[in-house]
């Protein structure tokens, strides 16, 4: 009797029941006008909103009491001053507040959209937003070690790791040339993306299943109390999905600033 | 028992049923899980560990939380990236 029911609820070849749509129904959007879809939409706003905010702090008077706009801006700014660039550069590493700012404010405007509802697609995940990124972190730090160590001096000790016994450098350096110049803009583009997706997947995943246990077309009224615990599951993976949002626009910035920080001051 | 078979015929059906392609299909259906799960293996003792360690020196020294908390996070990014690399081989098993 109750397996009957589960047999219905698998679906059975019929249309009805749980199926998972494809990938591209979830991920790929139609284009609003040529070039420009709700993921190219969201980007540009989270970069238009981002900007809007510190403009409007910037704008009012440094010498009262802050409030408002100021007040988040000036959270904002000491928080990536204090948590991020104190502890991975030290004092002199202060010149990059604006570069690391952007950036973070970017990326977590760009993760936000991805629960609030009837938007409910994070712009990162897709692969466009997080490669151009790393891609600009890994011209960033390259070239600030090229500026301060010149370019034999960085490729020296990128390769050359000093500290290491001469014979181990046969397998040292094919492991630095490649972790660094390879695998580092990778995974923070694959981390980021990976993240989101995951996260983006989850939410549809138990919204699909709660509509599913609740709206069957059996009408077996037993499935719907049980719909109850996969949207239960929904509202808990939305509150988690805003702290991997911040997590990751954290980390993010953090091996941002290590990158560079290494690169400017080489290990002795 | 009329039932069970339903099942099974629901969710796997016999092999001789399936052309080429939906074999395929199945064969990496299968495999993308078995990729994530062995992916997620390595990953999962080692964030473990790096969140026991960092909690073990907290726990020691409370004024060097704030440097232990964002050399933890760096540790777990590094660590996490290879269970994120077994999701996206998933990702690209299952749909691509």
């Amino acid at each position: 009797m109750f397996l009957n029911h589960i047999a219905v609820i698998l679906g059975e070849g019929s249309g009805r029941g749980f199926s998972f749509p494809p990938i591209n129904t979830i991920l790929r959007w139609r284009d609003v006008v040529p070039g420009i879809n709700k993921v190219v939409i969201i980007a540009i706003l989270s970069a238009v909103i981002g900007t809007a905010l510190f403009l409007v702090a910037a704008m009012k008077d440094a010498r009262k009491a802050p409030k408002g706009s100021r007040n988040l801006a000036e959270i904002i700014v000491e928080f990536i001053e204090k948590n991020i660039i104190m502890e991975t550069m030290g004092k002199d590493g202060m010149g990059w507040t604006p570069f690391l700012l952007t950036m973070f404010v970017f990326i977590y405007l760009c993760n936000l959209p991805g629960i609030i509802p009837f938007i409910q697609m994070p712009a990162t995940a897709r692969m466009g937003v997080p490669a151009f990124m790393a891609l600009l972190v890994w011209v960033v730090f390259n070239a600030t070690g090229i500026k301060h160590q010149g370019l034999f001096g960085y490729f020296k000790n990128v390769l050359f790791p000093p500290g290491v016994p001469k014979a181990l450098y046969i397998l040292v350096t094919p492991i630095e040339l490649i972790s660094t110049l390879v695998v580092r803009p990778f995974s923070l583009a694959v981390r980021l993306f990976a993240n989101m997706l995951a996260g983006h997947l989850l939410l549809v995943i138990f919204a699909l299943l709660t509509q599913a246990l609740i709206q069957a077309q059996t009408q077996k009224f037993f499935l719907m109390p049980i719909g109850v615990l996969p949207f239960a599951l929904l509202i808990f993976l939305t509150g988690f999905e805003i702290l991997v949002a911040f997590l990751q626009a954290y980390i993010f910035t953090v091996l941002t600033a290590v990158y560079i920080g290494g690169a400017t001051h080489p290990e002795h | 028992m009329e039932a069970l078979t339903r099942i099974a015929h629901a969710s796997i059906r016999v092999a001789a049923d399936l052309t080429p392609a939906e074999a395929k299909a199945n064969a990496a259906a299968q495999m993308a899980g078995l990729a994530y799960g062995l992916a997620a293996i390595g990953p999962g003792i080692g964030i473990g560990m790096i969140f026991g360690k960092a909690i073990e020196a907290m726990a020691r020294q409370p004024e060097s939380a704030g440097m232990v908390r964002t050399t933890m996070f760096l540790g777990v990014a590094f660590t996490e990236a290879l269970a994120l690399i077994g999701f996206v081989a998933f990702i690209l098993l299952k749909f691509a």
